[in-house]
């Protein structure tokens, strides 16, 4: 085989500091969500719990699990994962939020005894 | 720079358990990386589509499964997320100790995550176990104190909900601390140094996978409607 491709080592062995680092903004972020959701901020409560959760995640994978030191390619398959994910609750999504559209309307919407909700 | 260690001799294929059907090591560890990326992504749809059915039924259920908000206990919730960092800090700094061929460092940090895991899991049981004191278990035993009548019928649906997540979540943790082990009694045995560490990394991304299902299931589950209590 090529020797270009024994050339190349990837092994990438994080600092110490940076896992550190990591794990006190994970802390933090923690803090964070727990304190944030103490306030009333309507509908931006789940807006900000999730931007938070997403953040975390993504320190999470880029340095704990090495995604910024992998190859291209595995980069592409995290994307694709999103992606994939997306499409999940896209469509999920815009089934759910389209059935009022119709004529029949939300029965749980009108029937006391499946509880109301809005 | 890699260039000046080059006198020191190269490790032989063997050394570096790479299977014949590879070409070198670096290639066998990009197919690993890449089919445990793979397999993760699976187990992201696999948890994504309880993440949906949890968006769909909150949304037509918002009061509801604000008011039964009431019954998480949030301090055990945080603490448990702070358990499952630290975690999978530990987990982090033992492929790093794989990785620099420190074999005590290694065995160390992974009892420390099976230390983190395994306090995880307890807590969770003890968690459980309130919650069916306190007759919240989806079901005809579902009769909660100081839930208002209206949302006696909806709120089973968020500890349903809870349940299957945090279940299947604590189902993955199990299957981690099994893991874990095998890799504590494979470190003990000297498989694992700078040459070679793949399932200390393959089985550390799964650590940290559930790591990441769990940093959403605290908001989602724990904080709704938290401010009201």
């Amino acid at each position: 085989m090529s020797s270009e491709v024994k050339e190349h080592h990837h092994t990438h062995i994080p600092e110490v500091g940076t896992l550190v680092k990591v794990f006190v903004a994970l802390i933090v972020g923690t803090a964070i969500t727990a304190e944030v959701a103490t306030f009333d901020l309507g509908e931006w409560n789940v807006v900000v719990a999730l931007a938070i959760a997403c953040t975390k995640a993504t320190l999470v994978a880029w340095i704990f699990m090495g995604v910024r030191y992998t190859s291209q390619l595995t980069k592409l398959f995290c994307v694709a994962g999103l992606v994939f994910l997306s499409i999940l609750l896209l469509i999920t999504f815009s089934d759910y939020s389209s059935r009022s559209w119709t004529h029949h309307a939300k029965p749980w919407a009108t029937n006391p005894s499946l509880g109301t909700s809005k | 720079m890699p260039d000046a260690i080059a006198e020191a001799p190269h490790p032989t294929d063997e050394e570096l358990h790479v299977k014949h059907h590879f070409a070198t090591a670096d290639q066998q560890m990009d197919a690993d990386t890449l089919g445990m990326w793979t397999f993760l992504i699976t187990e992201v749809l696999f948890f994504g589509g309880m993440f949906a059915a949890y968006a769909v039924y909150r949304e037509m259920y918002p009061l509801a499964f604000a008011a039964t908000s009431e019954f998480m206990n949030v301090k055990i919730g945080a603490a448990n997320t702070a358990v499952l960092i630290c975690s999978s800090l530990t987990m982090a700094m033992a492929v790093r100790a794989a990785q620099l061929s420190r074999k005590k460092d290694l065995i160390k940090y992974l009892y420390g995550t099976l230390a983190f895991g395994s306090t995880f899991l307890i807590v969770k049981a003890f968690e459980y176990h309130a919650k069916y004191v306190e007759h919240l278990i989806p079901g005809p035993t579902f009769h909660p104190d100081n839930l208002a009548p209206q949302f006696q019928h909806n709120a089973q649906i968020l500890f349903f909900l809870y349940f299957c997540m945090t279940g299947m979540h604590a189902v993955h943790m199990i299957v981690g601390v099994g893991l874990l082990t095998f890799l504590v009694i494979n470190s003990y045995r000297n498989q694992y140094n700078s040459n070679y560490y793949t399932p200390v990394e393959m089985i550390g991304l799964y650590w940290h996978f559930v790591d990441i299902v769990w940093i959403f299931l605290f908001p989602l589950l724990y904080l709704i409607g938290h401010w009201h209590w």
